[in-house]
């Protein structure tokens, strides 16, 4: 009995000792550690990451591309807000693990990308049939010594969406044309129209605007320089384009314009849907989100009108990872999605605006209308915006995220802090995260 | 165990005795000793493995990397900067802000939490019809991802549309700004915590009553003690016990309160906690600093300073407890 006691206390021992081994082991391998999809039963598999709506897999692209290359699968994860999205994309390619292949880059993280991580991106410098970009999109993700780490999606010309039922009980016109010539040429008339509103509408609650900060972004993407001057310093606390961004939305907040609001977050939705407001700057990819946010029900209430100015607001890549296993037919299939007629197919079905110049001079871009929006010729109108977007665009590694302190020091100022105290505040978090 | 504790003496030889048998014999109680002693250790080996590799070895690469400059994207290029993490953290009023936040939620989590969950256990332990349902239905909360409930109460809570200012409204109070205010904000997250814990420590609570003997209700009722003096005299001091590890419990889990705050906010107001960091607590600074401002030698020094802080609340709890003993 005893030496059988013994034995078994032996074995469990061993098993126990065995067991904790092997979970501490366990923990280096699994899906994660490899980078990328491979080939698979004869099949080449490419993964994807992406954020928000990019349309390239909501319109069907995917498909019609593994239809037409019947050995290629293609599998795509989309995160729904770019923040988190950016975050694990950091973590991963920090560690060198759990990659896509192919992975999405928002406009804010170029910079970044550029100057910390180029060489875990491929170069796309030389890829044939790439040279039907805007001129300055390519150059936003490409390094100083020449190399290419991505193509461009869209981009986020701006417009004017308003709802025509709240203007005319506000006694003001609803015909986009007139609309537009409103406030042509300068933000203060905007903002003026918003005062107008306010005194003159008949009805329950509505604001004028959805948040302070969307005027604001709106007006700073306007200019060459944002936060960041050409040589990589911060200028966000010197620039005049920044402070009078700052005071004009200030204003709208202070004197009650806005529904105090913050986009893409919870509010902002119920919002669009119960029509608390009458007027959103949006850039381009922002139509599909209000036509799908406010529904059904508000078909044909809103509509777009010439933003005062141009601006971009916003914009994407793709980029290939270096050690992709399947590079070479990732980059191809990059290339196909960024090619003309993907961008075209993708601005009809969801009006994302394309980056491709090509594509934009296209009859199916310039001539595209929307339905929701009461018809507007959205082609002609974002077409002509993006036009005038500045040629020249300088990038800064945490524009991201400056972008979110100063919507924040803007909500500080709808909640009641006085602009000085909130403008404060956001130059004191901004050293702090970009310090 | 009895037979191999008898042979294991027995086992024992008198020295000097030599011989073939002899070693056979002695190699053998080697073995065995080695086995009565040893097995224990290798029992317990298995958790302090994982605690070595999941516990240990983190805390202390944590509090390395705390000691440097370092950014998340480029964790191979770090610069060495001693304590100025520290230093900087102590003079940093988003520190303070955040300490603040975090004991003030954690206390209007945690005092209503435990006082509901002891009545509802106290309810509970009453002899009632289905009461396996309510007690699996106590659980259910606890079993809810923080994700899912946090969500539910940000509709709930929200300022246009939400349930409770709707409700508020049918009675005539103006909408309150949930989200935006600080104490309105700061009760709405508790809400969640409370929701999410008070079946959990119920239960705990629960098991703890039923170990009560019931000999000492029936002396009591004898003694003409009413329920209630039932509850304070004979219940509660019957479970102190229980009630010390659920304090504890709920001490280190207000201390590192990190998802009922984020969801509710969402997006980037999530993560700062409100606009005005109104509710962000110390689990979020850590947050923010590694994770969205990618700087991990501050996030770590973060960490570093909430463990810190348990440390310190413990030590001082004792500290208490003994003044206290000596003293009465």
């Amino acid at each position: 009995m005893g030496s059988l006691g013994s034995l078994r206390t032996r074995a469990v021992a061993a098993v126990a000792a065995v067991g904790a081994l092997s979970l501490v082991v366990g923990c280096s391998s699994g899906d994660d550690s490899v980078t990328g999809g491979g080939k698979k039963d004869g099949k080449t598999v490419i993964t994807m990451g992406m954020y928000g709506v990019m349309g390239i897999k909501e319109t069907g692209l995917l498909e019609k591309y593994e239809k037409e290359n019947p050995d290629v699968d293609i599998q795509a994860e989309i995160a729904g807000d770019e923040q988190t999205y950016y975050t694990a994309l950091q973590t991963r390619l920090a560690a060198g693990k759990g990659l896509k292949d192919i992975q999405g880059i928002e406009i804010g993280r170029a910079k970044e990308i550029t100057e910390t991580q180029a060489d875990k991106f491929a170069d796309f410098s030389k890829t044939a049939g790439t040279d039907h970009f805007l001129p300055w999109k390519e150059s936003q993700i490409s390094t100083e010594d020449g190399k290419v780490l991505g193509l461009g999606t869209d981009i986020g010309p701006m417009a004017v969406c308003y709802r025509k039922d709240y203007f005319e009980q506000a006694g003001l016109p609803t015909d986009r044309e007139e609309v537009a010539k409103l406030w042509a040429g300068d933000w203060k008339k905007y903002v003026e129209v918003g005062r107008t509103f306010k005194k003159d509408f008949k009805g329950d609650d509505v604001a004028y605007m959805d948040a302070a900060s969307g005027l604001f972004n709106a007006m700073v993407y306007g200019y060459p320089e944002q936060y960041y001057n050409e040589q990589g310093d911060l200028i966000h606390e010197t620039n005049p384009a920044v402070k009078e961004a700052w005071n004009l939305a200030a204003d709208a907040g202070e004197e009650g314009l806005t529904a105090k609001l913050r986009q893409f977050q919870p509010g902002w939705d119920p919002g669009l849907a119960n029509g608390t407001f009458a007027t959103a700057v949006c850039p381009a990819w922002m139509l599909s989100h209000i036509s799908e946010k406010a529904g059904e029900a508000n078909k044909g209430k809103w509509d777009v009108a010439r933003a005062p100015k141009g601006a971009n607001w916003g914009g994407s890549f793709l980029g290939v990872i270096e050690q992709s296993p399947v590079k070479e037919e990732a980059k191809k299939l990059v290339a196909w999605l960024t090619a003309p007629e993907q961008q075209a197919h993708i601005f009809k079905e969801i009006g994302n605006i394309p980056s491709s110049e090509q594509a934009l001079q296209s009859p199916d871009v310039k001539n595209a209308k929307s339905e929701y929006f009461s018809d507007a010729p959205i082609g002609q109108i974002f077409g002509a915006a993006a036009q005038e977007i500045p040629d020249k665009q300088v990038l800064g590694r945490k524009d991201g995220t400056i972008k979110d302190l100063f919507s924040q020091g803007l909500t500080l100022i709808e909640q009641g802090d006085s602009r000085d105290e909130a403008w404060k505040t956001t130059a004191e978090r901004i050293e702090k995260a970009v310090g | 165990m009895a037979t191999s504790t008898t042979k294991a003496r027995t086992g024992e030889e008198p020295p000097g005795r030599t011989g073939a048998a002899g070693t056979a014999r002695r190699r053998g109680a080697l073995m065995h000793r080695l086995d009565v002693k040893g097995a224990p250790y290798v029992f317990v080996a298995p958790f302090f493995v994982v605690f070595a590799a999941f516990s240990f070895y983190p805390l202390v690469y944590t509090s390395w990397i705390s000691l440097h400059d370092v950014e998340l994207a480029t964790l191979d290029v770090m610069e060495w900067v001693a304590f100025d993490n520290y230093v900087e953290l102590w003079g940093d009023s988003r520190f303070w802000n955040a300490l603040q936040n975090t004991i003030t939620i954690g206390v209007i989590s945690t005092v209503p939490q435990l006082m509901m969950a002891l009545g509802l256990a106290h309810l509970l332990n009453y002899r009632m019809r289905a009461s396996l349902f309510f007690r699996v239905a106590s659980l259910v909360p606890y079993a809810t991802s923080v994700a899912a409930a946090a969500l539910v109460f940000t509709m709930i809570f929200e300022r246009d549309f939400g349930m409770i200012n709707w409700a508020l409204g049918t009675v005539g109070i103006d909408p309150v700004n949930w989200e935006a205010d600080k104490w309105p904000a700061q009760a709405a997250i508790s809400t969640i915590v409370i929701w999410r814990w008070t079946g959990y420590n119920a239960l705990l609570y629960l098991a703890a009553m039923q170990a009560i003997p019931a000999d000492r209700y029936e002396a009591a009722s004898l003694d003409g003690a009413s329920r209630w003096q039932q509850f304070i005299h004979v219940t509660v001091p019957g479970i102190r016990s229980t009630i010390v590890f659920t304090i504890v419990l709920s001490t280190i889990g207000a201390t590192q309160l990190f998802g009922e705050p984020l969801i509710f906010g969402q997006g980037p107001n999530g993560i700062t906690g409100g606009a005005d960091n109104q509710y962000q607590t110390l689990g979020l600074l850590l947050y923010e600093e590694g994770w969205k401002n990618y700087q991990m030698g501050r996030s770590a020094t973060v960490a570093w300073a909430m463990f810190m802080l348990l440390v310190l609340a413990f030590v001082a709890q004792r500290l208490i407890k003994r003044l206290r003993s000596r003293t009465s």
